[in-house]
């Protein structure tokens, strides 16, 4: 995947996750917590659905790299290069 | 020849889920919508754990500790369960509080209680937003020294009554108390006071009802009758479990069973390194309760403006020490109308409940403690008469619960009610990294107390079950 592609699936995963949220005004380089109202069980429902999706392993220790898009998307980058976009 | 409760259960499963409160069912099914197999193993015959109810002779249902859950529960139930179930979760309105310093109704929420706090307390309303904020920003890696009490005097300094109010409804919620770490209190409050208490319309039976329809859909093996009576490890690893004689493996093994009794009984001292024991040993159970159970005549509907949810007591101040002693001072009430079972009979039901220690019941010879029972309910009888006035020519059946009941139906060690102290976080998390594959998901350290907590940790656990098991799989 690209990071384009990245974003998009995260994106995608938030949608689930925050259905009431307008995500098309978000910046990426903001944290998701001032821009969403995000509990620490969202943060860990994304991990849970990155594993469910694509087998990704995130260790605890890696979650504050959940904060931003853009840390997000730097953090899965290398984690999801060899991944097919379906 | 006694029935085989684990007849066609299979030899071997990704994951065994030992007892089936909230967190053991919410863990069971997150692993099995994952693609796990898992089997939950339960010893009582009735999936719940504390959240569990009884039938009595006249269509009456009482129900354990279902009045008074957070908001987060509906988020919580349309995630890790469906949307049938979180649509059910309604609000309750009438939270009272009746003491010697006020007598107040509340809708229980940020804005009601600041209301209360600046006009009728009296408090600024600068401190009541910082006190708020405050309570909010508090994590779980914050400071662990500062007790609740030392909080409240930072910001109520000499106010017993504002203490009382905040305080209260929290010691009945998870049985914490002023000496408790502030963290504890803050995570708690701010959880229960931005949105209200909840309750669930249907009851307790159709709450477990519906998890377990749901647990089966996604192909989760559920057993009830099925005591586990040991946790097999070898070479610092989970093996199996041996549950009513038969041994079955597992890849992976949650107990949703008491963390003392876990570590201690079921897998055993020696499997773990010695500081880890000795951390364990020294995780302080939190207490248990006595409740009182009455139900009203078939044709007598309580006045809805008894409200919902009533705290009284009738001692001056509010302190730890006399809200655990035998000599009750407070009593909290759940006033249950028809409106809880709209699909039922219209019952009306009262149960009142007073935290409690294990050791002042555990040891009385059987005459005392049927005498002291009986006690009880009277006593309880007197006290209501305030609020439901002739109480005692209105009810149709009355019985106590005390610790060792609750000791005897879940077998928590002190019939805890609340699991343990703050503690019991850290050990609980621990496990995995003293023998791989083990988890332990329940009632501990006060946070991941109460319905909400439990099915939040149980998530939470899974989460690191099935990380494991994928780990296991590519090694």
């Amino acid at each position: 995947m690209t990071r384009d592609q990245i974003r998009d699936e995260v994106l995608d995963i938030l949608r689930d996750i925050a259905p009431d949220e307008d995500l098309s005004q978000l910046k990426d380089d903001q944290s998701f917590r001032e821009q969403l109202e995000l509990d620490s069980m969202d943060f860990l429902d994304i991990v849970m659905e990155l594993r469910k999706r694509h087998r990704i392993q995130i260790p605890e220790d890696d979650y504050m790299n959940l904060r931003s898009m853009d840390s997000t998307v730097a953090y899965l980058e290398p984690l999801m290069k060899d991944i097919e976009k379906v | 020849m006694p029935r085989d409760f684990l007849k066609g259960a299979r030899d071997r499963y990704d994951v065994v889920v030992i007892g089936a409160g909230l967190a053991g069912l919410t863990a069971a099914n997150t692993l099995g919508r994952a693609g796990r197999s898992v089997l939950l193993l339960e010893q009582h015959y009735k999936l719940g754990g504390m959240a569990t109810w009884f039938k009595r002779p006249g269509g009456h249902i009482f129900d354990i500790s279902l009045h008074g859950f957070p908001y987060g529960m509906v988020k919580s139930c349309r995630r890790y369960w469906t949307a049938e179930i979180a649509d059910s979760i309604v609000q309750l309105k009438g939270i009272r509080f009746d003491n010697p310093m006020f007598s107040l109704t509340t809708t229980f929420n940020r804005e009601d209680f600041s209301k209360l706090l600046i006009e009728r307390f009296q408090i600024q309303p600068q401190v009541v937003n910082e006190f708020f904020d405050a309570a909010r920003g508090m994590n779980f890696y914050d400071d662990q020294q500062a007790t609740t009490r030392e909080l409240f005097d930072r910001f109520f300094p000499g106010r017993e009554d504002v203490i009382r109010l905040l305080m209260e409804p929290i010691t009945y919620a998870n049985g914490s108390t002023l000496e408790d770490p502030a963290i504890s209190y803050g995570i708690v409050f701010s959880n229960f006071m931005s949105k209200g208490v909840f309750t669930f319309q249907g009851g307790t039976d159709r709450l477990i009802q519906l998890m377990e329809a749901e647990l089966r859909r996604n192909g989760v093996d559920v057993r009830i009758n099925a005591n586990v009576e040991r946790i097999d490890c070898t070479g610092g690893r989970v093996r199996s479990v041996t549950v009513n004689g038969r041994t079955i493996e597992a890849g992976a093994v949650l107990s949703n069973a008491n963390l003392k009794h876990t570590i201690f009984s079921l897998v055993g001292e020696q499997h773990f390194d010695r500081s880890f024991v000795d951390d364990a040993r020294a995780v302080r159970l939190n207490n248990s309760s006595t409740q009182v159970y009455m139900a009203l005549k078939a044709d007598d509907l309580l006045d809805e403006s008894t409200g919902d949810l009533l705290f009284s007591s009738t001692a001056p101040v509010f302190r730890t020490e006399l809200l655990l002693s035998r000599n009750i001072t407070s009593r909290t009430y759940s006033f249950y109308y028809p409106r809880t079972r709209p699909q039922g009979r219209p019952r009306c039901l009262i149960v009142s409940s007073t935290n409690a220690r294990y050791e002042d019941w555990a040891h009385l010879p059987e005459e005392e403690y049927q005498a002291s029972k009986r006690d009880l309910c009277e006593t309880t009888l007197d006290a209501l008469d305030k609020y439901v006035p002739n109480v005692r020519q209105r009810v149709d059946h009355v019985e106590a619960s005390t610790p060792r009941t609750f000791q005897h139906y879940t077998q928590h060690l002190a019939g805890a009610s609340f699991g343990t102290k703050f503690e019991g976080l850290a050990v609980s998390r621990a496990i995995p990294q003293q023998i791989q594959g083990l988890y332990h998901a329940g009632s501990v350290g006060i946070i991941m107390s109460g319905w909400l907590g439990a099915m939040n940790y149980g998530v939470i656990v899974a989460n690191e079950v099935d990380n494991g098991l994928m780990k296991l799989s590519t090694d």
